[in-house]
């Protein structure tokens, strides 16, 4: 108090800031302590597992499905690859792949052009809102059986390009469109105007414009589009026909293969996907870093 | 619905609507998309249901009830949809009560925004990757001879391995939570990070506690993500086969599953009625849901 009264405008300017600094600054409360604790379970409990399956499918011949670790080898990596007892691993590595990548392309277009009318009203706007969302949360394998149905009724042969492409779609596109609705949220429609405003054609406004901003929420997209399709189950089951699909072909080896080769085909389909991951948001780091640059000069 | 989005808003859009040409050739990829593969398949499946199974694989096209009745008196049916909604049940309000907490921790308690952005990406990852995956590598955990079991021997709590960790409805409510909690954590922490945090200071300097805010703010301000989590979880336990299938070690059945068996040995029309109660059961708890909330303005505002 004294030193207070001997430094009167210290007092003044530094009594708001402690304040204000107090609920951030100040101790942590308990709760945070305890949050803390149930995210590094989750996070653990998210990873421990596929981790454990990580392991696991480095052991060598004498290999088990549970722990402890029998030797280290990439046996199991080669008997995935080489063995018949466990189904064409490899083509159905490739179809995934190519039908990830058309299911990618399709969603990204279909999604941003979906997410460019959803800004302004139009008639039936609502009804193709609940169609989506309908889509969306239709159980998988209805959706296949009611596939698989209409092509037999109109002897279309199914297969993993066709019908099941189709119902794949019928699932990630309303994911990408709810995805472009957060995007085009943050997207300022003052930026467009502007354009039309300096005598930009619509076409232009949109690929001079619009696609250069939400490129970072178009890989976003992308991401759903390719990894969605790329592990899709319950649509792809009954619509496939006769070849099948990466998930499908891990379904048939959980019944039936009881050897690391399943951790192994786990390691290997884990890897795919995290390199998509990686590209993806590295895509979307990038893009942001050079846009900074861009501004700040 | 549209009675709730507010009147004066639907009467300023309206002249607009229906003018609107260019959002009508925008969306029309969506809809082509989804006519045929989800409003035919639907539709398909509903008159698939009303007709007779020959016995071998066939259909013979006359109208029956035999199939709904079939379900309705059979009181295995009955017990199949107990369990999946009990499955339904219990996965969603775990999912919630940890999805929950963590985006709470990761939007008020993580104070960097950076940090927070990465710990969310974190628990979004294994998201992007597969499922099945996932669910089998809880099987050198929770087996007899798996990790929990020989942490728990070797600690002497128990003198045998519990059977009751792997293969039972445990193992499958594990899985399904494990799985899906991401869908609750990502919609409740977009609600979460959009509540205004003078909101919350106010409320502080009003006196209100920390588990008040939590009550009387941030619950009801995170209503709209809470609802799309639920969902997400309600429609995909309903919808799910595979998990109960191998986390039951067949000790369980779900209602997909049955009607998968009927598809196996060519029952198309039981299979289709099946799949009919399925869809509409999914449907009225999600209309359930969404009664509590607009979610499309939500989603587009």
């Amino acid at each position: 108090m004294s030193q207070t009264a001997v430094l009167p405008p210290a007092r003044a300017s530094a009594a708001p800031r402690a304040r204000r600094r107090a609920p951030d600054r100040g101790g942590r409360p308990w709760t945070f302590y305890v949050l803390a604790a149930l995210f590094v379970l989750y996070v653990l409990a998210l990873y421990g597992p596929m981790i454990c399956i990580y392991i696991l499918s480095f052991q060598d011949v004498r290999g088990g499905l549970v722990f402890p670790m029998r030797g280290t080898s990439l046996h199991w990596f080669v008997d995935l690859f080489t063995q018949v007892r466990t189904g064409d691993v490899k083509g159905a590595f490739g179809r995934s792949i190519r039908l990830a990548a058309i299911v990618t392309v399709l969603t990204v277009i279909v999604s941003f052009m979906a997410g460019l009318a959803f800004r302004k009203r139009f008639v039936g706007d609502s009804v193709v809102f609940y169609l989506m969302i309908g889509s969306l949360v239709a159980p998988g394998l209805v959706l296949g059986l009611g596939v698989g149905l209409l092509c037999n009724l109109l002897g279309i042969e199914a297969s993993w390009y066709g019908s099941a492409l189709g119902a794949q779609l019928s699932w990630t596109l309303p994911f990408g469109v709810l995805v472009m609705f957060a995007v085009m949220s943050r997207f300022n429609a003052v930026w467009e105007e502007a354009a039309r405003d300096l005598g930009a054609s619509p076409w232009q406004t949109v690929v001079l414009v619009i696609l250069p901003i939400i490129a970072p929420g178009l890989v976003a997209v992308a991401l759903f589009g390719f990894t969605l399709s790329y592990d899709e189950f319950a649509r792809t089951l009954l619509t496939a026909g006769s070849l099948n699909t990466l998930p499908l072909e891990i379904w048939s080896m959980t019944l039936n293969v009881t050897s690391p080769s399943l951790y192994a085909l786990g390691t290997v389909t884990t890897i795919i996907s995290f390199l998509i991951i990686g590209l993806s948001l590295g895509t979307i780091a990038w893009m942001q870093k050079r846009r900074a640059r861009k501004t700040a000069r | 619905m549209a009675k709730r989005r507010g009147t004066t808003h639907n009467r300023t859009t309206h002249n607009r609507t229906t003018h609107n040409r260019t959002g009508w050739l925008l969306v029309l990829p969506l809809v082509v998309v989804l006519i045929p593969f989800f409003v035919a398949p639907i539709v398909g499946v509903v008159v698939a249901s009303f007709v007779q199974s020959d016995g071998f694989g066939g259909i013979v096209p006359a109208f029956t009830w035999e199939n709904y009745a079939n379900i309705f008196t059979s009181r295995l049916t009955l017990d199949l949809y107990w369990a999946t909604f009990r499955f339904a049940v219990f996965a969603w309000f775990f999912s919630l009560l940890i999805g929950f907490w963590i985006a709470y921790f990761l939007v008020f308690h993580v104070r960097n925004p950076l940090l927070a952005m990465g710990l969310f990406l974190l628990c979004t990852v294994p998201f992007w990757t597969s499922n099945i995956i996932r669910m089998i590598s809880w099987i050198p955990l929770l087996g007899k001879e798996g990790l929990i079991n020989s942490a728990l021997l070797g600690v002497g709590v128990i003198d045998q391995p519990l059977g009751v960790l792997l293969f039972s409805s445990l193992a499958v409510v594990i899985a399904y939570v494990h799985q899906l909690t991401i869908f609750m954590i990502v919609p409740i922490f977009n609600s979460m990070a959009r509540i205004d945090k003078r909101t919350i200071e106010a409320a502080r300097d009003a006196g209100a506690s920390r588990f008040d805010i939590v009550r009387l703010i941030v619950f009801p301000m995170s209503k709209t993500g809470i609802a799309l989590g639920s969902i997400f979880v309600v429609s995909i336990v309903m919808g799910d086969f595979f998990v109960v299938k191998v986390m039951s070690g067949g000790g369980s059945a779900s209602v997909v599953g049955a009607f998968y068996e009927d598809v196996g040995v060519l029952q198309y029309p039981s299979a289709a009625a099946s799949a009919v109660i399925l869809t509409a059961v999914v449907s009225l708890m999600v209309v359930a849901i969404l009664r509590t909330v607009d979610i499309r303005r939500e989603l587009t505002k």
